[in-house]
């Protein structure tokens, strides 16, 4: 995983409450047997329309929604299944972090191990984030920090070690390898009770 | 003194291979790892890339489910695969089992079946393990008080690489059922009551464990189906205590322990309750007697209503979104609304008695004739046990195609699916916009809302069946 330390885009906003990993991509997208690729897909039955061409009712095919890499999302974004797919397809289309009030609990921890960083924000300031799209953000990862246009700055938690993983770009399987010796004594120990 | 713990604290406490810390999470061993074709192939690949192996094949368990067809071989000996790709992705998961020496329940196995119906099927789910798999409805296994939980491909690597998994505490809540479930109300109306109460928020974070003498009373297979769907309210996990119907649905099967063995493991499993005292993080209450026959009418599983109960007026533009692509009727009930197909199966309601249940209402009668009906056992043990009963007869007489085992119209990525404003009424656990095929609508249902639906071609009260069977004896 590379470092992840600063995001600065435009906000796009898709304010659905309950956004699903189905909706993030389709079940008939995860036959695949590697995470390339998958941005195409990424919310495909809402992005395009049954003739291929895109909907323009998805806020995401509008200009001011194209590029952004950082999306406002309604409540409960990423609930359903634990499909990593849903944040392989996301950062293939360019979304680099999720800011909602509410974020599932697999998604969240899928997609921080990718380097998609799922913030959780307080409800006011998610209720005006989601009524102002198009904003500009910038998102420090180390000072747990969102600047605002004008300078106001919103803080935000992050699980420490995932914050330490984004930054130092650590694959978390290296951490664990490292404690094999206690994962042998441990499995000694019940085998032995 | 040991201080009083919850069943969850009990199993958390004896799988830390390390404690959390402010800075790293605690690293949590895993007693059972399940494995499938659809999110482990990058995670076998991961383990390659990096020279590692399999640390305890013997803990691993893969099958295959999601992907496959549920109709025969062709004359030729091909199954008849949705895609290329998708008998790639099982001819994947064949590969990896084979160089990386990790048991599959694969084609030609007797035992092959979804993920979560084999093993509870195999005496491998047990109480007071750790279970995990790249699935979310992992939670299934709770039923047998085992902490399992659905985690994401990177994890299923960790998993494999080191048979253990980071993880940070969740909290607990405790979900109270008290009193009796109403004569013809099932464990699937239920959990469906239970998330339409709590939102499909309401366990975010957290463990649920349910308890109270409505879940005692339950058999496994409905405490299965209540687990089950714990993800459906956010949960990470569901768990249920071990007691004697749990102890008494192990014994025997293939990798439940014997003899002498076997003594000292339920000695142990008694063990395996919440201790008087003991604090979850939150309560909740629920009156088993209030429950009715529920089905959904929106699209997450938290819009859940008696079927004969009005749909609500959507409070915000969302739910409006929600109501317009059901085409739902506000202020009329579920129950009219007319079904075009009707799916029983998955690892909710894929078991024996579920499939009991449906074609007790099925005997005798006919699917009504513009709705399709599909019957998709669980597993090959349910898919023979069906059999042997004659309910393969009951389901065909009827008018209801009797499919080969798997996940089928559950995730419909085989092949098996609805057209696009199509009406499903499902024994599944989703019932997002798109999930059983584009533009497909979904609502939720018991096995024996969904036959009697069928019969009917709307959705119809299972009771008004059953009061008809009555009358007939
Ligand atoms: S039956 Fe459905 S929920 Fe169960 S494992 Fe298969 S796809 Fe997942």
């Amino acid at each position: 995983m590379k470092p992840v330390t600063r995001i600065h885009s435009r906000t796009a906003v898709l304010a659905d409450e309950n956004i699903d990993t189905d909706r993030i991509i389709p079940a008939r997208f995860l036959t695949t047997t590697t995470c390339e690729g998958l941005g195409r897909h990424c919310f495909n039955d809402w992005r395009y329309l049954p003739d291929g061409s895109n909907n323009p009712a998805f806020p995401l095919n509008h200009s001011e929604g194209k590029d952004c890499a950082i999306l406002v999302a309604g409540r409960n974004f990423g609930c359903g299944s634990s499909r990593e797919h849903a944040p392989w397809a996301l950062l293939d289309y360019g979304i680099r972090a999720v800011l909602s009030s509410e974020i599932a609990d697999i998604f969240r921890n899928n997609a921080l191990k990718n380097g998609l960083v799922a913030i959780v924000i307080g409800a006011n300031e998610h209720r005006w984030l989601l009524d102002n799209p198009g904003i500009d953000l910038s998102i420090d990862v180390r000072e747990q920090a969102i600047t605002l246009p004008g300078g106001n700055v919103l803080h935000f938690e992050l699980e420490p070690f995932a914050r330490h993983c984004l930054l130092e770009g650590v694959d978390q399987m290296g951490f664990l390898l490292q404690h094999a010796d206690a994962i042998g004594a441990f499995e000694q120990q019940r085998e032995a009770a | 003194m040991t201080a009083v713990r919850t069943l969850f604290e009990k199993i958390w406490d004896a799988h830390l291979v390390a404690p959390e810390t402010p800075d790293t999470p605690a690293i949590l061993y895993v007693d059972l790892h399940l494995v499938h074709e659809v999110t482990s192939p990058q995670a076998f690949d991961e383990l390659r890339a990096h020279g590692l192996k399999v640390r305890r094949p013997d803990r691993t368990l893969a099958t295959l489910d999601h992907s496959t067809p549920t109709l025969p071989m062709n004359a030729d000996g091909e199954r008849p695969y949705a895609t290329p790709q998708a008998h790639a992705q099982v001819s994947k998961l064949e590969a990896n089992c084979r160089e990386f020496g990790v048991e599959l329940h694969g084609w030609d196995s007797a035992d092959r079946g979804i993920v979560h119906v084999i093993g509870p099927e195999l005496g491998a789910t047990q109480p007071g393990m750790t279970i995990v798999c790249g699935d979310s409805h992992t939670s299934t296994h709770g039923a047998f008080g085992a902490l399992a939980f659905g985690i994401g491909t990177t994890e299923v690597g960790h998993v494999l690489a080191s048979q253990c998994l980071l993880q940070r505490k969740p909290k607990t809540l405790a979900v109270h059922v008290d009193g009796r479930l109403p004569q013809g109300v099932g464990a699937k109306d239920l959990i469906l009551h239970v998330i339409g109460t709590i939102g499909v928020n309401g366990g975010t974070g957290h463990v649920i464990e349910y308890r109270g003498c409505a879940i005692e009373a339950l058999s496994m297979e409905e405490r299965m189906t209540v687990c089950n769907m714990s993800i459906e309210a956010g949960a990470r996990a569901g768990l249920i205590a071990p007691d004697d119907t749990t102890f008494a649905w192990l014994e025997g099967r293939p990798h439940a322990p014997q003899g002498e063995a076997w003594e000292r493991a339920v000695a142990h499993w008694r063990t395996l309750k919440t201790d008087d005292g003991a604090r979850y993080d939150r309560e909740v209450r629920i009156d088993a007697s209030q429950v009715q026959p529920t089905v959904t009418y929106g699209t997450h599983p938290g819009s859940a209503i008696a079927l004969d109960a009005p749909v609500p007026i959507a409070r915000n533009a969302v739910e409006q979104r929600a109501l317009d692509y059901m085409q739902g009727r506000v202020g009329q009930p579920m129950a009219g609304t007319k079904v075009d197909m009707v799916f029983v199966g998955s690892c909710t309601n894929g078991r024996l008695p579920d499939l009991r249940e449906a074609a007790r209402i099925l005997r005798g009668r006919r699917v009504a004739k513009h709705v399709r009906m599909l019957v998709v056992p669980g597993s090959e043990t349910v898919r023979r046990d069906a059999e042997a009963e004659g309910l393969h007869e009951v389901f065909r007489a009827a008018g209801a195609e009797w499919r080969l085992p798997g996940c089928s119209m559950c995730i419909a990525m085989n092949g098996d699916l609805a057209a696009p404003g199509q009406l499903v009424v499902s024994t599944s656990n989703r019932n997002f916009e798109g999930r059983q095929g584009k533009g497909a609508r979904t609502v939720l249902a018991s096995p024996a809302t969904a036959a009697a639906s069928a019969v009917a071609g709307h959705i119809a009260d299972p009771r008004e069946y059953r009061i008809q069977e009555e009358q007939a004896a």
